[in-house]
């Protein structure tokens, strides 16, 4: 950036932070292994059907979903490939798009039906009305 | 596995697969050892694995870059944005693993021993080999200036070559903080990044060393056509002089020309040709001229030794193309197999076909004549930059030179490969004469003419993929990878599959769809909508689709559809929308949001504004800017804090996030311009009061302007109005001045601005009710076709227009502003919750 491009590069808004710029931010890419511990991160009227919301499970961010037909998944909260919020994806039975450049990701294995790389998926169930993910 | 480093790595494998390996000692296939995994080295890996050699060799490929095997050829449309990196890649990491081959991704080899039969590589190891391949391409020439070079012998920051996708990367990284760009050499590489910097907004100048551009390719007259239309598109030339000086101390600052001129600049690409890279056949005692000296099996001075691709010099000739290069790797894999140990090489007719900065461009043999009764026809017309020429000896044609029109590319390249014998009127080899005889067409074409240069397809390949079942296009482009290298014989490819098939062509069905996850095309979509009374998009999905699936990719489609077909019937189910209707915003690339609220016809008051101020303040926004829409966007919200925000700002929401009506932009028209015709204020006022919010297949942005001096750029609106006079208003429909430029077509004059919201009205909803998803006015129109919409909007040719304003009518009576419901009451538990939890936002800043 020219010296005069900085001068602009301000917030306009007084008492902003400016961030990191966005060339700093490095591919997120998958999360760590899963290493089993339970964690109850939210009850069933917290997330309404078809949708995903995120949450924060022993210190791992993730995104739970609650399918039309009941069924869950849950995997990472940020796209493996530039951060998106997977939360804020649209979903189906096979994939998760997420909103962001809608790569779409299988929930079976994670894996990106584009080659890119695969998101981590963690085990969920319900137990008496609360979601209970395995990171 | 590859090695991490900081930017991704293309094509790379997932985390945490291991591949086992049977022990060595137990493995009695032969050693095979690739050096370098671009185009050739890859291709030859292919080619073995096809003829079964997975079984006779234990394959290793060492390649300097940390990639998998990408297209190479297609780092121009990287970088000029037109292609994603993640569309180039050809063999990803795990398809290496899957094919049991030992990918040394990121390792550079450094010597070869000959004598003990082993590859020495950077990272210190040493692998044995029965047979050795060299496919190490070439490098950027970068001429010797002063300054180029640190004292550390790296490139002067700033400075770049344009050979691998991490230089294009850094390219396209730079272009966000360069204004300047300078390019040195006009041939193919300069050529196409000066267009592509030139598309990301830099100012660039080329300067190439010789008299005319693509010299090597071009006579002296096409190459100055091909100069006017590069000056076109905004690019200064400088010929016949050469730089001699890169300036700046830390960064590059300009550079110096032979004739005393200085050229500033923030980037400078150097691509003044390319050397191939033989250091290591030099160091391991190789015959090297000017590159690997191979014989006519691709194999070096050494028996076990072959060179391939760029990096080979055969009978004389280095090539600097693909397809010699696969040509080679076909060769090289018969030989290495056994398929046929006979098999030779015997050097390539290139004939190529580019787009070379936007322009068209065939060449195949030589460019002017040589010999005194060379037969020469040239047609040259610089005002359309098109210059065609073609020399003729013996009756044969031994040159062709097509810029600006490659129409007649298909039936010169037969005629060029093959002999064919040429017409009478040797001027139809250029032109088609309009006395009726038919073009030479795919069914004259030869069996073994090639159609794509890039993969090696001929025509009977393509033929032969289709008698073994490929029925559509696509399914014959997997097949045989015809027109999977620079794409230019697409429509040659198609063409060819279709007299193939004789009409027997699975049409793919899935083009006419309207949303893929339900095969059926809108008309007949809608009617079964219609007819089962269908409101919400699970209804749809349960009633329509294969098994009842629901499809991701198909909802927000779907959404859009029923909301135009029911309006305030439809069923509104929260997953079906994408985020941004979900939340009335747009989200950002950080997972925050932008509010745009109506500010109609750019009109705004003080008190508006001192809302607008308070509000981004009070919620740290971190940037207020103004739009291209002739509103004010806030950018940088916070998921949660969009309900109070609105409420705060007590405005109705903009509607920039939807595929919608966006916005009127105005002018200011009769009430204080000079040259005012007409109040286009009041009535892009009045067309946005009428039409916010309303759902459409993509965005419609309308504008109104009081005079043809079009200061609101009407003419380039999907609906535009321009006061005339007199009380008249011209509406032009289709218009776009975005990914596509296009000027509107005059839809009709009508006399008052009560007729232009009428007309306005009907066509938004004929568009609404027939448009395909996503395809914007401007494609739509064009397709249709003017006459037809006249006919059915003026005339009411098909006797619906009082179906049209009754559907337009009950999508505005549906209107509610989304903000005002939603900042009250949620829609969903948790619509506002943030979706990235714990992280400090903006994460990504907002300059
Ligand atoms: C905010 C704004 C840029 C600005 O700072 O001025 C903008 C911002 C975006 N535009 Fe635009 N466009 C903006 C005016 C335009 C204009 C100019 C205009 O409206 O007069 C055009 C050309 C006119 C046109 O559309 O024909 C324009 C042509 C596009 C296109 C290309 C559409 C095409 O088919 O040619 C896209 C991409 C798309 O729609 O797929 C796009 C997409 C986008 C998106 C929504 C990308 C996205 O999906 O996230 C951008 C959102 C940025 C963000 O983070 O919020 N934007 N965009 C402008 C908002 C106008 C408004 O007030 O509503
Ligand atoms: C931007 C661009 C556009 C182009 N457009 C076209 C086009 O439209 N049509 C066309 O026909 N051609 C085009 N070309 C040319 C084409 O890409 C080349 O002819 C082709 O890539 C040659 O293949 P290759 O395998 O010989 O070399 P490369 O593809 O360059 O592969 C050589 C590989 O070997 C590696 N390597 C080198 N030395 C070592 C070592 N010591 N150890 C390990 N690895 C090593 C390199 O890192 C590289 O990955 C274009 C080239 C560029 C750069
Ligand atoms: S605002 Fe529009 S032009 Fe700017 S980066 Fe986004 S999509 Fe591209
Ligand atoms: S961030 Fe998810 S697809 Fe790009």
């Amino acid at each position: 950036m020219t010296a005069a491009h900085v001068e602009t590069a301000r917030p306009t808004t007084p008492g902003t932070e400016l961030g990191t710029p966005a060339t700093e931010v490095s591919t997120p890419g998958p999360a760590a292994p899963v290493r089993g511990k339970e964690h109850v991160v939210g009850r069933v009227a917290d997330i309404p059907s078809g949708e995903g919301r995120a949450f924060v499970a022993g210190g791992v961010q993730v995104a739970v979903f609650r399918m039309r037909d009941g069924s869950l998944h849950a995997t990472q909260a940020a796209c493996p490939h530039a951060g998106g919020p997977l939360a804020d994806g649209q979903t189906d039975v096979d994939v998760l798009v997420c909103p962001l450049h809608l790569y779409a990701y299988r929930w079976s294995d994670g894996a990106s039906t584009s080659g890119a790389a695969p998101v981590r998926v963690y085990p969920v169930r319900e137990q008496d009305g609360a979601f209970v993910v395995t990171v | 596995m590859a090695p991490r480093t900081d930017a991704p790595v293309l094509g790379a494998r997932r985390a945490a697969t291991t591949t086992l390996r049977l022990d060595d000692e137990l493995d009695a296939r032969g050693r095979l050892v690739v050096v370098g995994n671009g185009m050739a080295g890859a291709r030859l890996v292919e080619e073995v694995l096809e003829r079964g050699g997975g079984e006779q060799f234990r394959i290793t490929v060492f390649g300097d870059e940390p990639h998998g095997n990408y297209n190479r050829i297609m780092l121009s449309p990287v970088l000029a944005g037109e292609s994603h990196e993640d569309d180039i890649v050809l063999n990803s990491h795990d398809w290496y693993a899957d094919n049991d081959i030992d990918l040394r991704a990121g390792v550079r080899v450094e010597r070869i021993d000959t004598a003990a039969k082993q590859v020495h590589a950077a990272d210190g190891s040493v692998t044995p080999y029965d047979h050795l391949v060299l496919a190490t391409g070439s490098h950027s020439f970068i001429p010797p200036m002063a300054g180029v070079r640190r004292k550390d012998g790296e490139l002067l920051p700033g400075v770049y070559g344009f050979r691998t996708i991490d230089e294009t990367r850094a390219m396209l990284e730079a272009t966000g903080r360069c204004r300047r760009a300078v390019v040195m050499g006009g041939g193919l590489l300069g050529l196409e990044s000066a267009r592509a910097l030139q598309g990301h907004g830099l100012q660039v100048e080329l300067v190439h060393a010789m008299p005319w551009l693509m010299n090597a390719q071009l006579d002296a007259e096409a190459g100055a056509i091909l100069k006017k239309s590069v000056e076109s598109l905004g690019i200064s030339v400088h010929l016949d002089v050469l730089a001699t000086e890169v300036l700046g101390a830390e960064r590059v600052e300009g550079v110096l020309l032979g004739d005393g001129r200085r050229l500033d600049c923030d980037l400078l690409v150097v691509a003044a040709g390319v050397r191939p890279h033989a250091d290591v056949a030099v160091r391991s005692g190789l015959e090297v001229q000017r590159a690997i000296v191979v014989d006519d099996q691709l194999r070096t001075d050494d028996p076990d030794v072959y060179a391939i691709g760029e990096c080979a010099q055969h009978r004389g000739e280095v090539y600097g193309l693909v397809a010699p290069a696969w040509e080679h790797a076909k060769v090289l894999a018969d030989v290495l197999t056994g398929t046929d140990p006979q098999a030779e090489y015997h050097g390539s007719r290139t004939a190529t076909k580019l787009k070379v900065a936007g322009v068209d461009v065939a060449v195949m043999g030589v460019s002017t004549p040589q010999r005194d009764d060379d037969e020469f026809l040239v047609i040259s017309e610089p005002k359309r930059g098109v210059h065609l020429s073609v020399v003729i000896r013996d009756d044969k044609l031994v040159g062709a030179t097509l810029l600006g029109d490659t129409r007649k590319v298909a039936f010169l390249t037969q005629a060029f490969d093959r002999g064919a014998p040429l017409p009478e009127e040797r001027i139809r080899l250029l032109v088609d004469l309009s006395d009726g005889a038919a073009e030479v067409g795919v069914a004259e074409m030869p069996h073994d003419s090639q159609v794509c240069n890039c993969n090696g397809v001929s025509k009977g390949d393509i033929c032969g993929a289709v008698t073994a079942g490929c029925g559509s296009v696509g399914a014959v482009m997997d097949r045989t990878r015809a027109g999977k290298g620079c794409g230019s014989c697409k429509s040659l490819v198609k063409q060819i599959v279709e007299w193939a098939a004789d009409g027997d062509l699975a049409e793919d069905p899935a083009a006419s769809w309207y949303v893929p996850g339900i095969p059926m095309p809108k008309p007949e979509l809608v009617r079964a909508i219609r007819e089962h009374d269908l409101r919400s998009v699970s209804a749809v999905f349960a009633a329509l689709a294969p098994d009842g699936r629901d499809d991701a990719k198909s909802k927000m489609g779907l959404t859009s559809l029923l909301k135009m077909i029911w309006g305030t019937d439809y069923l509104p189910e929260k997953d079906a929308e994408f985020i941004n209707d979900r939340v009335h915003a747009n989200i950002q690339r950080d997972g925050t949001f932008s509010v745009v609220p109506q500010m109609k016809g750019g009109v705004t008051t003080p008190a508006q504004l001192r809302r607008i101020a308070d509000v981004a303040e009070k919620y740290e926004v971190p940037m207020v800017k103004v739009t291209g829409g002739q509103r004010i966007d806030l950018l940088g919200v916070r998921k949660e804090d969009l309900p109070a925000l609105w409420a705060d700002l007590g405005m109705p929401s903009g509607y920039a996030y939807g595929k919608s009506m966006r916005t009127v932009k105005t002018c200011v028209g009769s009430d204080f311009c000079r040259f005012g015709l007409g109040d286009s204020t009041q009535l892009g006022i009045d067309l946005e009061t009428r039409f916010q919010g309303i759902e459409s297949p993509a965005k419609m942005k309308l504008a109104v302007v009081g005079c043809p001096r079009n200061c609101a750029e009407a003419y380039v609106k999907d609906v535009g109005v321009v006061a005339v006079g007199n009380g008249k208003w011209e509406v032009y429909v289709g218009g776009a001045a975005g990914a596509t430029v296009r000027k509107g077509d005059l839809l009709a004059t009508v006399d008052s601005p009560e007729a232009v919201i009428e007309l306005a009205g009907r066509f938004m909803q004929y568009y609404r009710e027939n448009a395909n998803w996503l395809e914007r006015t401007y494609d739509f129109v064009p397709r249709v076709g003017l006459e037809r919409i006249r006919t059915v909007l003026l005339e009411d040719g098909e006797g619906i227009v009082a179906d049209l304003d009754a559907g337009m009518q009950r999508s505005i009576d549906a209107y509610t502003d989304p903000w005002g419901q939603d900042a009250a009451t949620p829609a969903t538990p948790g619509q506002f919750r943030p979706s990235l939890p714990l992280v400090e936002l903006p994460k990504v800043p907002v300059r």
